[in-house]
């Protein structure tokens, strides 16, 4: 139903400026999420596409119409806020007839659209409820069913989760999911510091770090080809581990030694004028083998994790740096204090150099 | 001795007798009468924690009923005789509350009360909401405000002789000191009025001091409730469409209705004792007496100790069902 430009957009607050810079092109039916440590502007984003703070800095366009100075209401937009933002002195029925009573909307037809938005949301029953007489899954529901019934353009999501607990996140994750696909000409974007959430729910994840766009793609590009050393790092948990050291062999695939002594091999193809180049070798946890493959790290085991799906085995760390931190599937016993080689197939092992992917 | 060195003996004595007080009498239960040992040990402790609370409320207990009980009982006492001249006193059951309701004066008093019980409150409330919302966002709001509220400062009295200042009126040819004056005969008035002697619109003019007195109270009170209204669900309203006049009366004011009720009826109860300013603007002549100033007159004045106390118990009927309910709301907010 809509497309969503910003073309430069930046925000400031008075010298301090928080974003910059923005360039993102949003499509119709897409679920865009934004993650990002904290503090690195992604809400404060999502409220300038909501229009709850001013741009200062470039174009917002929705469905080609620039609407830097159109107040919230008429930028067809609905948003979920991360308190939920219930009325308190309001019944169910009227927290979602509010926006629509405002519009002036006949009666028929919004009881017809809060009709709707219960039978999908599960929520008839408590339609002549209090907010405070319900549970903080039914909360949530009422206010994603404050958008619905509005039918936006895009719908906006602030960490709608965050204030859920753990097993109810799932749900409603799951929920949220269900509810996306079932309308699927509706576009949303959606904040979180949750990567599961991001990599669950997103057709698009973007990654927002130092005021800007550190990577944009599909979770599993993300995952598998991280454009930079921040992004590798953010997603995936445990971190992407980063090991320094130098190019000493290129071609179709780049052999790099290892400030540890290691070798390690990557399927990245390099030219000559690479070798001797001071580059981050980058492996995630998952992908290291204790196998005959291409070794790539040998260490000694300082203290393991039996988490019964996964042993997590953490390996002294190198002359100050975060501890190398390797996965294995299943139980492993009796490693600790052993010292143990590592293997990790050519095609998993990422090269930075200067903070930046050498992956074409 | 020197007053300010008596001054500093009383202060001593009084705090150092309250803390003297509480260690005593709690070292009294734990060493003396319930110790925490021998067989009893266990039962001694359950003991001892059940007189403790009476211990700190025992002084709150006594100054309550000395100062607020016993003077309630007498006073109703009080209303049901007569004094004897000469001394003394006789019972006459009801025939002070009889003598009462018969005389014009008391349903003056009745009528006016009952108007500033509408007009007082109303007006202050609106006006103290209106203050706390308008100057919450700006940078002088805080000046504002604290003006809003000097009055709040001022005694009764102090404010009934500026207000009677602004009433003010001087012969014609003498040049006006009071402010209503001077403007009204800017505006094209004919003649200085003596304002607080017109019948029935008086009322008004000295319900405006207590208005203005109770303004800044109302308005810090409700400033301190609108701030405490979730930022989200005006936002949520923002994005729902709604223009600021939506948002204050169907966002922000249902948010803080129980906040406004318990304003409304703590200024209820100021307006139903309201005694000095009409003491000392107009005396309860002109037709401005209340029912405060007419136990005043009876009491005092007259030394009619029955009727003055009838007037007492009349008051006292009309505060205490608002007091109740005040209190009701008020701990209803707080949970």
């Amino acid at each position: 139903m809509a497309d969503l430009k910003l073309r430069n957009v930046g925000k400031s607050y008075g010298e301090v400026e928080v974003l910059k810079d923005i360039n993102l092109d949003i499509s119709t039916g897409e679920l865009i999420v934004f993650v990002g440590p904290s503090g690195c502007g992604k809400s404060t984003l999502l409220r300038m596409v909501a229009g709850l703070e001013r741009i200062s800095a470039g174009e917002l366009e929705i469905d080609g119409m620039v609407v830097n100075d159109v107040p919230p209401s008429q930028r067809g937009i609905a948003m979920v806020f991360q308190s939920y933002a219930l009325y308190p002195h309001m019944t169910v029925r009227d927290n979602m007839a509010f926006a629509l009573k405002i519009a002036k909307m006949p009666k028929d037809e919004i009881d017809a659209a809060i009709a709707r938005a219960a039978r999908i949301l599960q929520l008839e029953d408590y339609l002549d409820r209090l907010p405070k007489a319900l549970s903080g899954g039914q909360r949530q529901r009422v206010a994603i069913g404050r958008s619905i019934v509005r039918d936006p353009k895009v719908y906006l999501f602030d960490e709608p989760l965050s204030n859920l607990d753990a097993a109810l996140r799932v749900a409603t994750r799951i929920e949220i999911a269900q509810l996306k696909e079932s309308m699927p000409q509706s576009t949303m974007i959606y904040v979180t510091h949750d990567q599961v959430e991001a990599m669950t729910l997103a057709s698009r994840i973007v990654v927002l770090a130092n005021k800007g766009i550190a990577q944009v793609g599909t979770p599993l590009e993300l995952y598998e080809r991280p454009e930079n050393e921040f992004v590798a790092q953010f997603i995936g948990s445990p971190a992407m581990n980063l090991l320094d050291g130098r190019i000493v062999e290129t071609g179709a695939q780049t052999t790099i030694e290892l400030a540890t002594g290691n070798k390690a091999v990557s399927d990245i193809a390099t030219d000559a004028a690479q070798i001797g180049r001071p580059v981050r070798v980058g492996v995630r946890p998952e992908d290291m083998h204790r196998d005959a493959g291409t070794p790539v790290f040998t260490g000694q085991v300082n203290f393991t994790e039996l988490l019964g799906e996964v042993t997590q085995l953490y390996f002294d760390p190198q002359d100050g740096a975060q501890p190398v931190i390797a996965k294995l599937p299943g139980i492993v016993h009796g490693l600790r204090g052993q010292t143990v080689t590592l293997s990790a197939d050519p095609s998993k092992v990422h090269l930075f150099a200067d903070g930046q992917s050498l992956r074409a | 001795m020197h007053p300010a060195l008596q001054g500093l003996l009383t202060i001593l004595i009084g705090v150092g007798g309250c803390v003297g007080y509480f260690y005593f009498s709690n070292q009294l239960i734990d060493k003396v009468l319930f110790p925490p040992r021998g067989p009893n040990a266990g039962r001694n402790i359950n003991r001892a924690n059940m007189v403790r609370p009476w211990l700190f409320l025992l002084p709150a207990l006594l100054a309550l009923g000395l100062y607020l009980a016993y003077p309630v009982l007498e006073t109703l006492r009080l209303s049901l005789t007569e004094r004897i001249p000469g001394g003394g006193s006789k019972w006459v059951g009801l025939d002070n509350y009889r003598q009462m309701v018969n005389e014009p004066k008391f349903w003056e008093a009745m009528r006016n009360n009952m108007m500033w019980l509408l007009v007082v409150p109303a007006l202050s409330t609106a006006f103290g909401l209106l203050a706390a919302q308008l100057t919450d966002r700006i940078s002088w709001g805080n000046i504002a405000k604290s003006l809003i509220f000097m009055p709040m400062a001022i005694s009764f009295v102090g404010a009934a002789v500026i207000w009677k200042l602004i009433y003010d009126t001087r012969p014609v040819d003498q040049e006006q000191i009071g402010v209503l004056n001077a403007i009204y005969l800017a505006l094209g008035g004919d003649q200085p009025m003596t304002w607080l002697t017109i019948p029935f619109w008086n009322n008004f003019f000295l319900m405006a001091v207590l208005v203005w007195i109770q303004t800044g109270f109302a308005m810090v009170i409700l400033s301190a409730a609108l701030r405490g209204i979730p930022e989200e669900t005006i936002e949520a309203a923002i994005v729902d469409g709604a223009n600021p006049f939506q948002i204050f009366f169907k966002i922000k004011v249902p948010q803080i209705a129980g906040t406004i009720v318990v304003v409304w009826t703590t200024i209820t109860i100021v307006v139903l004792k309201v005694f000095d300013i009409v003491f000392a603007m107009t005396n309860g002549q002109w037709q401005t007496q209340v029912l405060a100033n007419y136990m005043f007159d009876k009491l005092f004045r007259a030394n009619d100790w029955g009727v003055g106390s009838a007037a007492a118990m009349v008051i006292m009927l009309l505060v205490t069902p608002i007091l109740v309910w005040n209190v009701w709301n008020a701990r209803k907010e707080m949970r």
